[in-house]
């Protein structure tokens, strides 16, 4: 192992603190949203070296080859979105909808945000997880309520509440963890080890593992975003700042799932412990099915998306408890796929959202005729987000349903049936908001389409051809997660 | 470890509990934050307590944290919001008080029961005390979802904190103990009371989060 690894970790996490308290401390609006593209940028370059050198797990922090793709994917969308928040920010500044003032506390905030995400993918430690896990669920607390309208302070004081119960509840089920472990690897720093959990998990006491799971469990499950425990998502995605929806979509949610997924590992190892795939598959199946009913009745366009969010958070849970090579490398295809896709439509729907200074469905149409750019970069996107073919979502989603078709087919009817009805919801709505004659008002767009074409182009380019390498990357990485 | 240090240990952990009971029946704000000062004051006894009998003394630093940002500081600018609001008033449960207690009782019962068996193995210290913590989480839960004002709300959330440093400080030997009260303490109440109450005041004149209901754009 060399050196070098371990000096690009360290920087994957004190680029953005540094960026922060810098950002923190300018006070000019232009050179503060370049320098937020230019951090998050070094920091996904970083990122991306881990891929070719790998440095030694510490204490604190480890580098596996789970982690590695949640913090290329966590770090890419980080700074596609810092790209298309220059833009959107710009246009806030000149409507007066935020202050120089609140841009300042915005861009330190979006850097804490990313510190925390990427403290909690690289933590060697249970309890440094939940530290990571509890910063950036608070800094998007604020970043919710950062508009200060009554809906936005709602939002983010329900997100504040529900959020801080998952946490407590994940304390909670972190110190069981611990007391489980500390019969077999004594007191301190081991016994809150990732690695060292995993290879220890077989000799760990099974009752206090299983009571343990079901806190995790629930607790970070809040914080997936999974029914019931899904009511602060879709007003906090409504709310806030169109890039933290992205932000939230895209990356927080994997974060928590990436927790439940670590615990999962350890239940998995120790063969007298409660099996946790029949619970992380009822909690998904039931996302799935409530999410694709609740698309149809949205009269805003990022609440609508927001459960569409929920539904596909419940499609990844499922798979990850179908477990098995298959499923398992669908879920994290699907994961990775769903992060780009329901970002670029965040993207999207934060130009439409200026452009037509609404986010009612019912007041946006015939966005093909007056914003054809945007039109068509919506229309592709929810083509994806509806799992139709040629895009990626498309093949996992089938790899799901399929490979539990083949052990449990009535999980894979019920399954099945609730992704048509999510498809037809999508689509019943892409129709009104994409083609007719546009009406109300409209301003030119100055949207960047830089950021939507990169994610949708990857989107397309997985679903059409896939580089066998990648392939085989992930279903190794899925063999892991047995 | 002798018979003595165990029984004062739970003292302490019962002790918080019957406080956190005393959390659900107080009818009047000042009253309420009074209450949860002493809650903090228990919490914090209970865990220089757990430094002194473990030889760990670095609990003492989350004791002395508990002791002066919950037990002092944060009460007192619980008053003065108190006082700035003109909030005084009675509080509105949602349910009856006498329910609530039921409902209390009933969780802790189902905290005992959950916990003591499947602890079986963790030794006297950490059993007795983990069923303690856990039920003091769930009051404090219960706490929130009976409550109608952001200010109870918050002090429910607190007290959740408090049952998790009981848990976290009776699990012996645990890391990163401090660090995680001082993340705990710090940002929640720094956050909630500084920002989240000012700005509700700022448009509501009111810190009743039922009023907030009436803002929201779509039934979900």
């Amino acid at each position: 192992m060399s050196g070098h690894g371990s000096y690009f970790v360290a920087a994957v996490l004190i680029i953005p603190a540094v960026s922060a308290a810098l950002l923190a401390l300018l006070p000019d609006d232009r050179t503060t949203a370049r320098l937020n593209v230019l951090a998050t940028f070094a920091t996904f370059a970083c990122a991306a070296t881990l891929f070719v050198e790998r440095p030694a797990s510490g204490r604190y922090l480890i580098v596996d080859d789970l982690n590695v793709v949640f913090i290329v994917l966590s770090t890419f969308v980080g700074f596609t979105t810092s790209v298309f928040s220059g833009s959107y920010i710009a246009h806030e500044l000149e409507t007066g909808r935020l202050t120089p003032t609140y841009l300042r506390f915005y861009h330190a905030m979006y850097q804490t945000l990313m510190f925390g995400m990427n403290l909690a993918l690289l933590s060697n430690n249970v309890g440094l997880m939940w530290v990571a896990i509890e910063l950036a669920t608070l800094t998007t607390v604020l970043m919710v309520g950062i508009y200060r309208t009554p809906a936005a302070l709602e939002a983010a004081w329900k997100y504040f509440l529900l959020g801080s119960v998952g946490i407590a509840l994940a304390l909670f089920g972190t110190i069981l963890v611990y007391l489980a472990a500390h019969a077999t690897l004594g007191e301190g720093l081991d016994a809150m080890a990732w690695s060292a959990l995993v290879e220890n998990a077989a000799a760990f006491d099974p009752a206090l593992l299983n009571l343990s799971f079901v806190f995790l469990l629930l607790g970070y499950g809040t914080k997936v975003g999974l029914v019931p425990l899904h009511a602060w998502l879709p007003d906090a995605h409504a709310e806030g700042p169109t890039p933290i929806s992205a932000v939230l979509s895209g990356l927080l949610l994997n974060v928590a799932l990436f927790a439940v997924l670590r615990f999962k590992t350890i239940m998995s190892a120790n063969p007298a412990a409660l099996a946790p795939g029949p619970l992380m598959v009822s909690l998904g199946l039931l996302s799935v099915v409530f999410a694709s009913l609740m698309l149809y009745r949205r009269q805003d366009i990022k609440r609508m998306f927001a459960y569409s969010s929920i539904e596909h958070m419940g499609i990844i849970t499922f798979a990850f408890g179908m477990g098995g090579p298959l499923a398992n490398f669908a879920g994290l295809l699907h994961m990775a796929l769903h992060s780009l896709t329901k970002s670029a439509i965040f993207f999207c729907v934060g130009h439409i959202a200026q452009v037509k200074r609404t986010q009612r469905m019912a007041e946006i149409r015939g966005l093909t005729v007056s914003h054809p750019a945007l039109g068509w970069s919506l229309g592709l996107g929810v083509v994806a987000i509806a799992g139709l073919p040629p895009m990626g979502l498309f093949m996992t989603e089938f790899l799901i349903v399929t490979t539990t078709f083949s052990r449990a087919p009535v999980l894979a009817i019920i399954l099945g049936l609730a992704l048509l009805v999510a498809l037809g919801a999508l689509l019943l709505r892409l129709n009104g908001l994409a083609f007719g004659d546009p009406d109300g008002r409209s301003e030119p767009s100055k949207a960047s389409f830089l950021p939507v074409g990169l994610h949708l182009a990857l989107v397309l380019a997985a679903g059409v051809w896939l580089p066998p390498a990648l392939v085989s990357w992930f279903q190794y990485v899925a063999s892991l997660l047995n | 470890m002798d018979q003595i240090a165990l029984d004062v240990a739970h003292l302490f952990a019962g002790g918080l509990v019957l406080v956190s009971f005393m959390l659900l029946y107080q009818d009047r704000m000042s009253g309420l934050v009074n209450t949860f000062a002493l809650h903090a004051m228990v919490v914090s006894l209970s865990v220089a307590w757990q430094a002194y009998i473990q030889e760990a003394p670095h609990l003492y630093i989350t004791a002395s944290i508990a002791l002066l940002v919950k037990a002092i500081v944060i009460p007192m600018a619980l008053h003065r919001i108190i006082v700035g609001l003109g909030i005084h008033r009675t509080i509105e449960p949602v349910v009856g008080i006498g329910q609530t207690m039921l409902a209390g009782i009933g969780l802790v019962a189902l905290a005992i029961m959950v916990m003591l068996p499947i602890t079986a193995e963790a030794g006297t210290l950490a059993r007795e005390d983990l069923a303690f913590a856990l039920s003091v989480v769930l009051l404090g839960l219960l706490m929130m979802i009976s409550r109608r004002n952001a200010v109870s709300q918050v002090i429910g959330f607190m007290s959740i904190e408090n049952g998790l440093i009981l848990a976290a400080t009776g699990a012996k030997g645990m890391p990163l103990v401090v660090e995680i009260s001082v993340a705990f303490s710090i940002l929640v109440a720094l956050i909630v009371i500084g920002v989240f109450l000012f700005r509700i005041r700022e448009r509501f004149e009111t810190v009743d989060i039922h009023e907030l209901h009436e803002h929201r754009g779509e039934q979900p």
